[in-house]
């Protein structure tokens, strides 16, 4: 017994080294750093939302409609008059909630019908991958938007929109990875020693197939930003009168002519968020299989 | 050439296809509450209501009106609108041409940007030129191409009146036209594709780049020209044909996208006016028919591995 636990201990602490490691890794990582300085300001704004705005998001100021951006409204002012600054601030919280919770949606689902389809029977790997085949083979925007047009329009469904279209890529990563580890010896080892097959994928399995799914979460939260805002330029996602930054873009759209700064300010927004998850998202790439690093 | 792999390749596209039946069969049936009610409005009255089910077969089970749809749609048959009571099938054929140019023309652009920006990084990495490419790359991927569609119109249209801002003109009617309005739709498209194809584009170049037989090639007092064109990129175009598959997906995604920012009259803008108006038939349809467009391609791409690398064997 004793000889087993030094055996698990030894295992753990090698298992802490490669974490310790790549995390020394990251943070030389400069682009990852710029990625996680942008992400960091987007979630103080997500978090703090309406108590940092300067004014109230919603408030209209007919007096105020389409100012240029000047030191009383930084990013100027849309149609109602209401301050773009502070509805970029609030957007903020709808683009990280709707990627948090579309790409769990992606993780859970995806992550386990490809530890299924990789260590179960042919069987189940043919049928779960060849459901997969079929999501992936219809365009993510097209697929979301005829789920959206489903379930019908609004926030709620357009993350779980967005969640489905994103399963068939995690399950083949996870796949991907259960089929490199399945026959190793420390499976089989686990196997022996009688732990059952839930129990070898959820503390076997799992773990060491965890670097290629942290990599595309990050990933994924950036696409699921995109769809978001494209969904919402769409008139899909979010509904009036809430501030999403697509959906500002696309108000903004109507008003190019007179007044730009209306599309440009969300649409900056967009670039900066999804730029700091993709920095982010390579950075962890590099770090945690500096092997692929180029 | 192993025929056994094309027959097994072609059956599992044939599965996918009719798996893709399947699930755009499914939109209608998913809507929450009665699909009928859902698409007359909250006032419509019962009769109507119950009209329109028996219109859609929607009394009927479920697996019955897969089948009778399924076997509708073999003889080109996709129902019809609800919005106008016209045909799908001929509202679809006509979108699918512009819809092609596009994705086309889009892909020529960004294979246009990509190829020399992602050889020659390789061929410098670190370099000034490797860096801009990298930056080019970091913000292609990460750009909403509604929000550089408008930019574009708001340079090229507005401030200089260089282009027309949307709108489409046959290529057969006026291919000057034609061009004038192709460009800022294949240029948004074709950016985001460029900038993720220029990293794996680098990628494989580096990694032929260092092999054997591009040092025995240098070795031998070849030129620079042919040893990166004609031994290096030659080697490196497995990874990049397979690259550029995996695009196609991004592609048709994109100009879904772009069709909309620019009046494209294409299957994208047709699918989100379908949805708008909540006129199923229509939406089924033009899913359907860009599903089925996708796996041909990704099909065509796997058949041409064999042409590409004759040492790839399938089993």
């Amino acid at each position: 017994m004793q000889v087993r636990r030094r055996i698990v201990d030894e295992e753990l602490d090698v298992a802490n080294t490669l974490w310790r490691d790549a995390g020394k890794r990251l943070l030389r990582h400069r682009l990852a750093m710029f990625g996680v300085c942008v992400l960091f300001l987007v979630i103080v704004m997500g978090v703090f939302g309406p108590a940092i705005t300067p004014y109230d998001p919603n408030g209209m100021d007919f007096a105020n409609r389409f100012a240029s951006p000047s030191l009383a409204h930084w990013m100027g002012t849309d149609d109602f008059g209401r301050d773009i600054f502070s509805r970029i601030i609030l957007g903020a919280r709808i683009s990280l909630q709707v990627g948090l919770v579309a790409v769990s949606v992606a993780t859970i689902l995806g992550t386990g019908l490809g530890l299924l389809a990789g260590y179960g029977r042919r069987f189940t790997d043919e049928v779960i991958m060849r459901a997969m085949d079929v999501l992936y083979s219809i365009p993510a925007l097209l697929l979301a938007i005829a789920i959206v047009a489903a379930l019908g329009k609004g926030i709620n469904n357009a993350m779980i929109a967005i969640g489905l279209v994103y399963i068939p890529i995690f399950a083949r990563i996870a796949r991907a990875a259960v089929l490199g580890i399945r026959n190793e010896e420390f499976i089989i080892a686990a196997r022996a020693l009688g732990a059952g097959d839930l129990r070898i994928l959820l503390w076997h399995v799992l773990p060491n197939v965890l670097s290629p799914i942290i990599v595309e979460i990050t990933l994924s939260l950036a696409f699921a930003i995109l769809a978001e805002a494209a969904l919402s330029f769409f008139g899909l996602g979010t509904q009036p009168p809430d501030p999403s930054w697509g959906r500002m873009l696309a108000e903004g759209r109507d008003f190019f002519r007179q007044s730009g700064w209306m599309a440009f300010f969300p649409g900056l927004a967009i670039l900066f968020t999804v730029m700091g998850f993709n920095f982010l998202g390579d950075g962890l790439r590099d770090a945690l299989d500096p092997k692929l690093r180029r | 050439m192993n025929y056994q792999y094309i027959v097994q390749r072609l059956l599992s596209a044939f599965v996918v296809v009719l798996g893709v039946t399947v699930v755009v069969f499914m939109i209608v049936q998913i809507v929450p509450g009665d699909p009928a009610r859902v698409v007359l409005g909250p006032y419509a009255n019962d009769e109507a209501v119950q009209g329109l089910r028996d219109r859609l077969g929607l009394n009927r089970p479920v697996v019955e009106q897969y089948l009778s749809w399924l076997g509708a749609l073999t003889q080109g048959d996709f129902g019809q609108s609800l919005l106008n009571g016209q045909e799908v099938a001929p509202q679809l054929w006509g979108r699918i041409g512009p819809s092609f140019e596009l994705a086309l023309v889009s892909l020529l652009v960004g294979l246009a940007i990509a190829f020399p920006v992602g050889i020659v990084s390789a061929l410098k990495p670190g370099s000034a030129v490797d860096i801009a490419s990298t930056l080019f790359s970091q913000i292609g991927v990460s750009i909403p191409s509604f929000w550089m569609g408008i930019m574009l119109v708001i340079i090229f249209s507005l401030n200089y009146s260089l282009l027309p801002p949307s709108g489409y003109t046959p290529i057969t009617e006026d291919p000057g036209d034609w061009f004038a309005h192709i460009v800022l739709p294949a240029f948004t498209a074709g950016f985001v594709s460029a900038s993720i194809m220029t990293r794996f584009i680098r990628s494989a170049m580096l990694d032929v780049l260092s092999a054997n037989y591009v040092q025995t090639a240098r070795a031998k007092g070849l030129g620079e020209r042919t040893v990166v064109l004609r031994h290096a990129l030659r080697n490196a175009m497995i990874n990049i044909v397979t690259i550029i598959g995996l695009q196609i997906n991004a592609l048709f995604s994109g100009v879904v996208i772009v069709e909309v920012v620019f009046s494209w009259p294409g299957l994208g803008r047709l699918a989100l006016n379908a949805v708008l108006e909540r006129d199923y038939p229509l939406l089924q349809g033009t899913v359907l028919v860009v599903a089925v467009m996708f796996t041909m391609v990704n099909l065509l791409v796997d058949l041409l591995y064999f042409v590409l690398d004759p040492r790839i064997e399938y089993a």
